[in-house]
């Protein structure tokens, strides 16, 4: 009995520390540890993006959409660093996470609930992961994922300019990237970064966005002019601003078949961050 | 008296016979006759088939219950002359499987997005009633599996197609197919059936030997190649599809594009009889015939005098420099009556 309140104490001395040795915690333990009570770091630098108007690739000619300031990680996040987040927080191992938060490919290429194979390296981005273990992950991180049109917002630079879409070879550059298989297995920032300084954005995995389904729901501005049908057959030709714009048709679509438990070979996440006024 | 009843009897013929003919006649009126059908006991794996073969003809067997598998895949394979192509498939081929069914059958269809895949994919089978033709419910991103159930209730050929956007690029690079669906008690017997489906690719190098999909070619209707199943030579040489002579010969032919409209025509052949778009009107005696984009056509001949028949889109500069061709090769005893060389002998 005095054993157990030592090694709770040891293990809140831990928590405490910030360098943070992370021990297995008992799953009798486990319980009395608060949520709020862990947190781990994210060293990623953010860069500042700042807002404006854009016009989303689904919508009207004339609706454009406002885009605040926000802050959004340099790169995604890659396997060491979401191996940390598994070793800080048990309930998102492989063989805890519930399966209404993450279904059976989650995690699946790891060799263990807190190893890897040579075959994912640590520095490649995370994949296999849900967008529930996504949004806890930034939680933890204290950080949030980015919106759709955050996101979208930032994906129009090319490395020279912050919207390159009337660029003739905009789309098909990021095809090119697009259709290279397993190259979420490449580590990141090896490219060159966009006219904002970010990277990655097309060239190694697809990335949940908080409201990766929000284009199948009508609301806000753009009520009744698209609905999940407009995604597909012809239907998107007409509710697409740019219907050459091939690549923004694959990220859409993409997100189209995703629901919040999927975990897919090349989905990983970055996170973002809201920049308060005062 | 005897003659008053033969009269109205033939008059009440006359009448049986004419509300028989509206019947079948009316569309409506069948899928509603196909509804009301039951597809009776457990459900199995459908029969289907890479081209240019087939699978068993249905026969008169009643409506069943059928799971059909297809797998998406993004596949790189010879297109021609050793050229490479990133193909996107149904089943790991250009065109995807045959399924064949009958009206009154009962479909689970099982469409999964192979894990290695890139892209999500669906399908939307024109033989298909209800939204999208399944598109909607079939969207599966890599390694997720979708499930659709539907019932076949118009007879005929039909083309099916991946519909996820961008839905060009994804029937350009060869995800299309065909289904057919007999009606009631099969389609006549014959002695040989073959699947043959004629699309487009446009292309640019990526490397020495792998071409990839151009979209710019693809937006001026510009292609490459024109291919009868996916490759160049795929019923040529060793590939030809053969028939002895005397025999009827099927072919169902489908058009996955995705731009052009085929003439499809077989030199030194008649149709004897044309399902023209894939349909329930036969016509007969026919030359060259249309096959849209996104259509197919059923078209038999009876093979009289042997040799090497060749198939072409007789948009003829398709066949001859962009790769629509193919043979039948016939086997058999001359018949002189029909065809020899030379003139009368003095």
């Amino acid at each position: 009995m005095r054993f157990v309140y030592f090694s709770i104490l040891v293990m809140m001395i831990n928590m405490g520390c910030t360098s943070c040795q992370r021990e297995e915690v008992a799953p009798h333990i486990k319980k009395n540890i608060e949520q709020g009570s862990r947190s781990i770091k994210s060293n990623t630098k953010m860069v500042m993006i700042p807002g404006g108007k854009y016009k989303p690739f689904f919508g009207s000619d004339t609706s454009m959409i406002k885009v605040d300031s926000f802050l959004i990680d340099e790169r995604p996040v890659t396997n060491g660093e979401f191996l940390e987040f598994v070793k800080a927080y048990p309930e998102w191992r492989r063989s805890n996470v519930k399966r209404i938060y993450a279904d059976t490919n989650y995690l699946k290429l790891w060799t263990s609930d807190t190893t890897l194979p040579d075959t994912v390296p640590l520095d490649a981005p995370i994949t296999q992961v849900s967008w529930h273990a996504a949004k806890a992950y930034a939680n933890a991180v204290g950080k949030r994922l980015p919106l759709l049109d955050e996101w979208e917002f930032v994906a129009m630079a090319d490395n020279e300019v912050p919207n390159a879409r009337k660029k003739k070879s905009y789309s098909d550059d990021i095809i090119d990237l697009y259709l290279i298989k397993n190259r979420q297995f490449n580590p990141v920032k090896k490219s060159s970064p966009n006219y904002w300084g970010v990277y990655n954005m097309f060239d190694l995995v697809w990335e949940w966005t908080d409201d990766f389904n929000s284009v199948l729901i009508t609301g806000e501005s753009r009520a009744g002019e698209y609905s999940d049908k407009n995604m597909f057959c012809a239907a998107g030709a007409v509710t697409a601003t740019d219907v050459m714009n091939y690549a923004a048709f694959m990220r859409f679509s993409m997100r189209a078949g995703l629901k919040a438990n999927y975990t897919v070979n090349n989905l990983g996440f970055r996170c973002a961050k809201s920049i308060h006024k005062n | 008296m005897t003659y008053k009843l033969f009269v109205s009897s033939l008059l009440l013929a006359f009448i049986i016979a004419g509300c028989k003919t509206n019947t079948s006649d009316s569309q409506g009126v069948s899928a509603d006759k196909a509804i009301a059908m039951v597809a009776e006991g457990k459900a199995e794996v459908a029969e289907v088939t890479e081209a240019p073969n087939v699978p068993k003809p249905v026969g008169d067997r009643a409506p069943k219950k059928f799971i059909v598998n297809l797998e998406t895949t993004e596949t790189v394979g010879e297109i021609a002359d050793g050229k490479q192509y990133t193909f996107w498939t149904f089943n790991n081929h250009v065109p995807g499987s045959f399924i064949r069914l009958r009206v009154g059958d009962e479909v689970e269809l099982h469409l999964k997005n192979a894990a290695n895949s890139v892209l999500p994919h669906n399908i939307d089978l024109h033989a298909v009633t209800g939204p999208g033709g399944g598109a909607e419910a079939t969207t599966a991103v890599p390694g997720q599996e979708a499930v659709f159930t539907f019932k076949a209730l118009n007879p005929g050929l039909y083309v099916y197609h991946c519909a996820a956007p961008p839905v060009p690029m994804h029937i350009a690079n060869g995800m299309y197919g065909l289904i057919l669906v007999e009606p009631e008690g099969g389609l006549k017997k014959v002695d040989r059936e073959y699947y043959i489906m004629q699309g487009e690719f446009y292309t640019k190098a990526k490397t020495d030997s792998l071409l990839e999909f151009d979209n710019d070619k693809g937006n001026e209707e510009n292609p490459d190649y024109v291919l009868f199943n996916g490759k160049k030579g795929s019923l040529l040489g060793k590939n030809m599809i053969e028939a002895k002579v005397g025999e009827t010969v099927r072919l169902f032919v489908g058009n996955g594009g995705p731009n052009l409209v085929s003439s499809f025509h077989v030199i030194g052949e008649i149709f004897d009889n044309v399902y023209t778009e894939g349909g329930t009107v036969v016509n007969h005696n026919v030359q060259t015939t249309i096959i849209p984009s996104g259509g197919a056509a059923i078209v038999e001949f009876k093979v009289d005098v042997p040799g090497e028949y060749v198939l072409v889109d007789h948009s003829i500069f398709r066949a001859f420099n962009k790769g629509a061709i193919g043979k039948l090769k016939v086997t058999g005893n001359e018949n002189e009556k029909v065809f020899k060389k030379g003139g009368a002998k003095k």
